[in-house]
């Protein structure tokens, strides 16, 4: 079977897949055990699986793990841990700003590359750059107050 | 499993931070009894409590509260509280949690079993310390003199063992002006893990040897399944088997993409049975179904006679849509299912209502069989997750070794059992000064009463096994009747046999579809009466804290009395307020919820630019748990009242991707304003749904304030509000 070399959080990660054309969502979750990224609809309609390719948002259910090779990945667990939160994460455990929270890790990946690169957005450019990021239980409030909340960290 | 750190914080001015451990006193509890506390309630060894609770957290936030519940009652420290939930060898059957109950029927049982063993405590203490038990208090994990003094801890009088202690049904509670924990700001412990992949999801849980599963459903409801070829997916490394048991088709492969590649592959040949009406005509066969019964839900005087005799009377329907739970994760189950026993990881909202179920189909013994629960993506009732754990069941079954299954986007749009469609027929008759004075409601509901297989699982049924029961799909007629006071009134539901898909116990089942129709009518008797919509309400309610959540919204809406449609309805951008109302099933909580909206004439497009709401569940344990679970109904309901109708066609489902059922994105989310009435002396009720049942009215409410257009079916597309102000001109 065919080894990939993936620069993963800052390491270098091998993984084997039989399909070039997988997507590194399931390299991530099943071979990695990086749970951050999920999968909402394999059709990058959601963004629940958003993690950052050279630090920027890029849906992992439409990479292929064939190209996502010699790229730069930030997932989820990149930014940070409970103990060590990224200002993003931590905005977001302030704000309690989850129901299910499944829909998390899109959010806070597309928030922290939108910081990255606007670090002062208004509450417009933050609505717009989550509009691809669907939430289901309905916490768009809260949401956007934690994104405030880290803009302002 | 890992078990990993987590925190509470406890919100104020103190800020204290917390750190602890869940890695409490997991070991099984002596008894699952519910009239036992050691059902319920565990004290180990070191002091750890734990809690064992039928109910789940769904994302609600009920860890939070049960947790607070248990502090408070027995004296606990909360930060030493571990919960066990919804495993049915470790738990308690509470029921499901479903209907709001999590803490208005699951926490109180917990309650009632923390306040008994708090008082076999205190005995206990009162023989150790040599005090009355009228000196001593339970606090902090402790039984210490209230007046200070040597105290003993709960684990040095249980020296590890179990209560062996009945519920006292009697049990004295505390006061709630005494309350130090409950209704304080306790953080989610599961939110720190979520927000950094830390969390166990269902999706993530894995067990060794595990295969992955994926079902292949037809083409067509009710297909049947008349050839597979197997070859056709033999090039696909991987694949351990196709199972096939009647018409119930799965892939088990060893990869998960080596599961999806194969069920895309795999060549499959189906009838295509053309059963359905077809969503445009939902309503139309609706009204021509056979009527299985009907029931007089609620009536006063006689409608009839009042009606002829009124000086004026109205009538209008209502449509509400067929709606997925279209959870933003698909549906995913592991299944362990061996020879002689099963082991079933899900996130049903029923563990042990779906024990037996399962066991039958897989024709195990019921107390063989084990569904532990794990957190899935949200559910607004029964979304996909019992079927996918029915389908990897089937599948570990047909090649003995575990099974995950996750559903794929499409079979959660397209499989989910659905919010079923429904229809309000409205009259009301107003005499001369502007009073209602007979109103009469006609819903057609499908037939659902509990107990019957109303939501029967597609594995077992597609693989031939006898149907077994299943999931109601709620209470779908409650609040079908007007709550206001009126000589004359009748509501009747005419349950229909059956529904064009199978019908779900989506979020406030069936009560947002009839409060959208009992608000909105009552809005236009109000319009008709030309009397302001808040005073219309306020002069036919009587009890005060229905005044306390119309008032409240209305303070914060600056509300100034006049009639609707609003004078000025010039201009490209119509502006409009409205507010509906809901005593959620006429017994539960009070709600009142305002809307402000613009509507932009040249094209019909809404914008709901804020929402309001006040909202009474009597005593609040968790205030941002609640506020939460409130903001979530408003915003899922504005999603719903706006964009969210199934289609199908004769065949099925047609909306199977987020561009063909779409739903609430951030820049159309209103701003919320929302008011929490704490009644510390009522009794709690829950915050699940009560909040959804009047936001689709007081949206349409708002609308006709601002174009004097009268929006009568769900959802509210540009398409319908434009042809609607073009037929106005």
């Amino acid at each position: 079977m065919p080894t990939y070399t993936l620069h993963i959080n800052g390491r270098n990660e091998q993984v084997t897949a039989d399909d070039p054309a997988m997507p590194l969502l399931y390299a991530l979750r099943n071979d990695l055990g990086l749970h951050g990224p999920k999968f909402g609809c394999g059709l990058g309609q959601c963004g629940a699986c958003t993690i950052h390719v050279e630090g920027a948002a890029t849906r992992s259910c439409l990479l292929t793990v064939a190209d996502a090779e010699g790229k730069q990945i930030v997932t989820l667990e990149g930014l940070g841990t409970p103990d060590r939160p990224h200002k993003v994460q931590a905005a977001f455990i302030a704000e309690q700003a989850a129901q299910c929270g499944y829909c998390a890790n899109g959010m806070i990946m597309t928030a922290a590359a939108l910081l990255a690169a606007t670090p002062h957005p208004d509450e417009a450019q933050i609505r717009t750059e989550l509009a691809g990021n669907l939430c289901r239980c309905g916490t768009h409030a809260r949401i956007v107050r934690a994104v405030q909340r880290a803009a302002a960290a | 499993m890992t078990h990993i750190s987590r925190r509470f914080f406890l919100a104020g001015t103190a800020g204290l931070v917390v750190a602890f451990s869940t890695r409490a006193a997991h070991a099984s509890p002596v008894t699952v009894a519910k009239d036992q506390v050691d059902g319920f309630l565990a004290i180990g060894p070191d002091g750890a409590v734990t809690i064992y609770s039928g109910k789940v957290d769904l994302g609600t936030g009920a860890r939070a509260a049960l947790r607070q519940i248990v502090a408070e009652e027995l004296g606990a420290q909360i930060h030493r509280i571990a919960l066990v939930e919804g495993d049915t060898a470790l738990t308690p059957d509470q029921g499901p949690t479903s209907g709001s109950t999590g803490i208005a029927v699951g926490g109180m049982q917990i309650r009632q079993a923390a306040a008994t063993a708090r008082q076999a405590l205190i005995a206990m203490g009162a023989e150790r310390l040599g005090k009355r038990p009228a000196d001593l208090e339970a606090w902090d994990g402790e039984i210490r003199p209230i007046a200070g003094g040597d105290s003993v801890a709960f684990a040095d009088l249980l020296q590890g063992r179990a209560f062996d202690l009945g519920i006292d049904p009697k049990a004295p509670l505390k006061n709630p002006d005494s309350y130090r924990i409950v209704g304080k700001e306790i953080r989610r412990p599961d939110i720190p893990a979520k927000m950094t992949g830390k969390h166990l999801y269902v999706h993530e849980f894995t067990v060794a040897e595990m295969l992955h599963g994926r079902t292949i459903r037809p083409p067509a409801i009710g297909a049947k399944l008349i050839e597979v070829d197997e070859k056709s997916v033999a090039a696909i490394p991987g694949v351990v088997k196709v199972v096939r048991i009647g018409n119930f088709l799965g892939v088990v492969a060893e990869s998960e993409w080596s599961a999806i590649r194969a069920a895309r592959a795999l060549k499959a040949k189906w009838s295509t049975p053309a059963t359905l009406p077809g969503s445009d005509r939902v309503y139309d066969a609706m009204r021509a179904a056979r009527v299985d019964r009907e029931d007089v839900l609620n009536s006063r005087g006689d409608p009839t006679a009042a009606m002829s005799a009124a000086a004026r009377t109205l009538q209008a329907s209502y449509l509400w849509p067929t709606q997925s739970h279209a959870s933003l994760g698909p549906s995913c189950a592991v299944a362990d299912v061996r020879a002689d026993a099963a082991t079933i990881w899900t996130a049903s909202q029923g563990t042990h209502k779906y024990r037996p179920i399962f066991a039958r189909f897989l024709k195990l013994p019921p107390e063989n069989v084990r569904l532990i629960y794990l957190d899935g993506s949200g559910c607004y009732g029964m979304n996909g997750h019992d079927d996918a754990a029915a389908d990897a069941a089937l599948l570990s079954q047909a090649v003995g070794k575990p099974v995950r299954v996750q559903w794929m986007r499409e079979d959660e749009h397209g499989w989910d059992p659905k919010g079923p469609a429904q229809i309000l027929d409205m009259k009301g008759a107003l005499d001369t000064a502007g009073t209602i004075t007979a109103w009469e409601t006609l819903a057609w509901l499908p037939r659902n009463t509990p107990g019957l297989p109303a939501v029967p699982l597609l594995a077992p049924v597609d693989a031939g096994i006898e149907p077994s029961g299943g999931d109601s799909a709620g209470l779908l007629s409650l609040n079908a009747d007007p709550p206001y006071a009126m000589p004359n009134m009748r509501a009747t539901i005419r349950w229909l046999d059956g529904t064009a898909l199978r019908p779900s116990n989506l979020r406030a089942p069936g009560k947002i579809g009839n409060v959208f129709a009992v608000e909105s009518f009552y809005d236009e008797l109000a319009a008709a009466a030309a009397a302001d919509p808040l005073a219309f309400r306020k002069r036919a309610l009587t009890e005060p804290r229905a005044h306390a959540v119309l008032d409240s919204v209305a303070a914060r809406m600056n509300w100034t009395a006049r009639p609707s449609p609003a004078a000025d309805r010039s201009g490209a951008i119509l502006r409009g307020r409205g507010i509906a109302y809901v005593h959620y099933k006429q017994t539960e909580n009070y709600a009142a919820i305002g809307a402000e909206v613009e509507v932009e004439r040249a094209t019909g497009r809404i914008r709901v630019t804020r929402m309001y709401c006040a909202h009474d569940c009597g005593l609040i344990i968790s205030p941002d748990g609640v506020r939460s679970q409130v903001e979530g109904n408003i915003l899922q309901t504005v999603s719903r009242t706006l964009y969210e109708e199934v289609t199908f066609d004769k065949s099925r489902v047609t909306s199977t991707d987020w561009s063909s059922y779409p739903i609430l994105t951030f820049p159309d989310a209103p701003t919320l304003d929302i008011v929490l009435i704490d009644r510390p002396h009522e009794k709690p009720l829950g915050a699940g749904e009560a909040a959804a049942a009047p936001v689709a009215a007081a949206i349409g409410n708002a609308v006709f304030d601002a174009t004097g257009i009268r929006l009568r079916q769900a959802p509210f597309t540009p398409a319908r509000v434009k042809a609607a102000l073009t037929d106005q001109t």
